[in-house]
């Protein structure tokens, strides 16, 4: 029979699902409201009050229109790619914690779906396999504009991940665990880990612009060189899928910035409240969403204001100066350490 | 020469170390398009929302009536030779007997077409029509979505008598005095 921990856990991937495609979705809104107001206009306001609904419109749209399938595509592939983007977005949800424990009956659980001690190694790993989506999807389009856009894609995706996975050992190094539960823990009790790895953060946010193909760094997409690079050739909900996953992609990326350097679920003085066990954790999940929520809304004012990087520019970005500060921040947090424990004495 | 106080001088000098690493540029950036973000917003919601308009503004033309309810217009056809679009048609019929309510005088316009996707709004008809016949509104001219729907008969052009049209801005003493003046070229075309 199912325990009550499988149950819990069932509910618990359902409502993560759900709020993760939800927040998505309301971010396609968001991204034209903030776009909008950044630029003097009103965005979307006809759908319901503010426009709120807007992002149904838009979905009901995607469905209705035409499923197209170029003669030349290999079929098999074109429909598995915006399926990898999509299940590679949602896959990392997986690690992130959500909020403190909630207690039921006598028994203590988790917000968090699951907190394996390798929780960094997973999320790198997933997001490496991301890249995929967009390369088979691109690579079986059968166009030009496409490859070009799955090229870019891949090589850019390949590249700030070594900056990014440097960044991270140094946070790795700092706090002594790879899992993401532990390391939002940790910065319950001491400052959070923005304070210790500035530098690191710069970098992982940088790095986290260039994963998730946003601007200034979406030259897999270019809509003015590449039509839309490696989706030119999709149409319908394939097309709304990998715009989605993109959305999805900027949430998790939101939550996993908050979590490693933002100080996660905690906040400031959150013992001092008076506030106990599940109502405690509540509000803590509360202040994650705020934080996350700034993120996004964080990608977006980037994206408006920040023109695109020309290629060689990403390249000579990603490769002469993140890969060697990270080092250098390596190299920093290493020393540190050792001073710490008295290595050097 | 200086045209604005905005202007910046370019300057081919090497970037310094702050400039090169781009952060505080990003920084100012973003904090302009924040700044932006409290703006007033110029937009005016079309439908709910009109812009203010001159009153002299030329829209959706009207056909007059006099006052005991007969057509002005002759169908002599000057407002479509004035035309520069080439947005005027019309075909002239002689009135018969007992339509002398109708119709002002001997001969009047059977068919009268404005294409309103031809016009533009000059006004030139209006300056032409000897007979103080038509004349620009400011009404705007509807969108729809056919082509043949912005073919305006006299269905739409004529006012209607219950639902007179005021034109009397446009009829200004300057323009009675000026179409007075039989030397001007508009009544010789």
């Amino acid at each position: 029979m199912l325990s009550p921990e499988i149950i819990y856990k069932i509910i618990l991937i359902l409502a993560v699902f759900t709020v993760t495609l939800v927040v998505a979705m309301w971010s396609t809104y968001a991204e034209r409201k903030v776009a909008a107001v950044l630029q003097d206009r009103l965005g979307p306001n006809r759908a319901g009050p503010w426009g709120f609904f807007q992002p149904v419109a838009d979905g009901l749209k995607m469905f209705t229109k035409e499923e197209f399938i170029p003669g030349t595509a290999d079929k098999q592939l074109f429909i598995l790619g915006p399926c990898l983007a999509m299940l590679t977005a949602l896959m990392t949800g997986v690690v992130i914690p959500w909020g403190g424990d909630l207690t039921f009956g006598g028994h203590s659980y988790k917000l968090q779906i699951t907190d394996i001690n390798i929780g960094i190694l997973y999320l790198l790993g997933v997001v490496s396999v991301g890249v995929y989506g967009i390369m088979i999807g691109g690579w079986s389009s059968n166009n030009k504009y496409s490859l070009i856009g799955a090229l870019r894609a891949s090589s850019q995706m390949i590249s700030y991940e070594i900056a990014m996975g440097l960044a991270l050992i140094s946070l790795v190094m700092m706090t002594g665990t790879l899992s993401l539960g532990e390391i939002v823990h940790q910065q319950d009790a001491g400052w959070a880990n923005i304070v210790y790895q500035p530098l690191g953060f710069l970098i992982f946010i940088i790095c986290a612009f260039a994963e998730t193909n946003r601007a200034p760094f979406d030259l897999p997409e270019t809509e003015s060189e590449l039509i839309g690079g490696y989706h030119t050739e999709y149409s319908s909900m394939k097309l709304g899928f990998f715009l989605f996953a993109e959305y999805i992609n900027m949430f998790i990326s939101s939550a996993i910035i908050a979590s490693l350097y933002f100080g996660g679920y905690n906040f400031p003085f959150q013992h001092s409240l008076g506030l106990e066990g599940n109502a405690l954790s509540l509000v803590q999940t509360f202040v994650f969403f705020c934080k996350v929520f700034f993120f996004i809304f964080f990608y977006m004012w980037v994206r408006w204001t920040i023109p695109r990087f020309r290629y060689d520019q990403l390249m000579n970005l990603g490769w002469k100066t993140l890969i060697p500060l990270a080092i250098l921040n390596l190299f920093i947090t290493g020393i540190v350490i050792g001073f710490r424990n008295g290595f050097f004495q | 020469m200086q045209l604005t106080n905005r202007s910046k001088q370019v300057a081919d000098t090497k970037m310094t170390w702050l400039e090169r690493i781009y952060l505080p540029g990003i920084f100012k950036g973003m904090m302009i398009t924040l700044s932006h973000a409290f703006k007033k917003k110029p937009t005016i919601q079309y439908p709910e929302q009109k812009r203010a308009i001159a009153p002299l503004y030329r829209g959706q033309h009207v056909l007059k009536r006099d006052d005991n309810g007969a057509e002005r217009c002759t169908a002599c056809g000057l407002c479509a030779v004035a035309c520069p679009a080439e947005a005027i048609t019309m075909i002239a019929a002689e009135r018969e007997k007992g339509q002398e309510k109708l119709y002002r005088e001997e001969k009047y316009a059977s068919m009268y077409e404005i294409n309103m996707l031809r016009c533009i709004f000059c006004g030139l008809c209006e300056e032409a029509c000897p007979k103080e016949a038509i004349f620009l509104t400011d009404r705007i001219v509807p969108s729809t979505t056919k082509r043949k729907d912005f073919i305006y008969g006299k269905d739409k052009l004529v006012e209607k008598m219950d639902q007179r049209i005021d034109v009397s801005v446009r009829q200004t003493n300057n323009l009675a005095e000026f179409k007075k003046n039989q030397s001007f070229a508009h009544n010789k075309l």
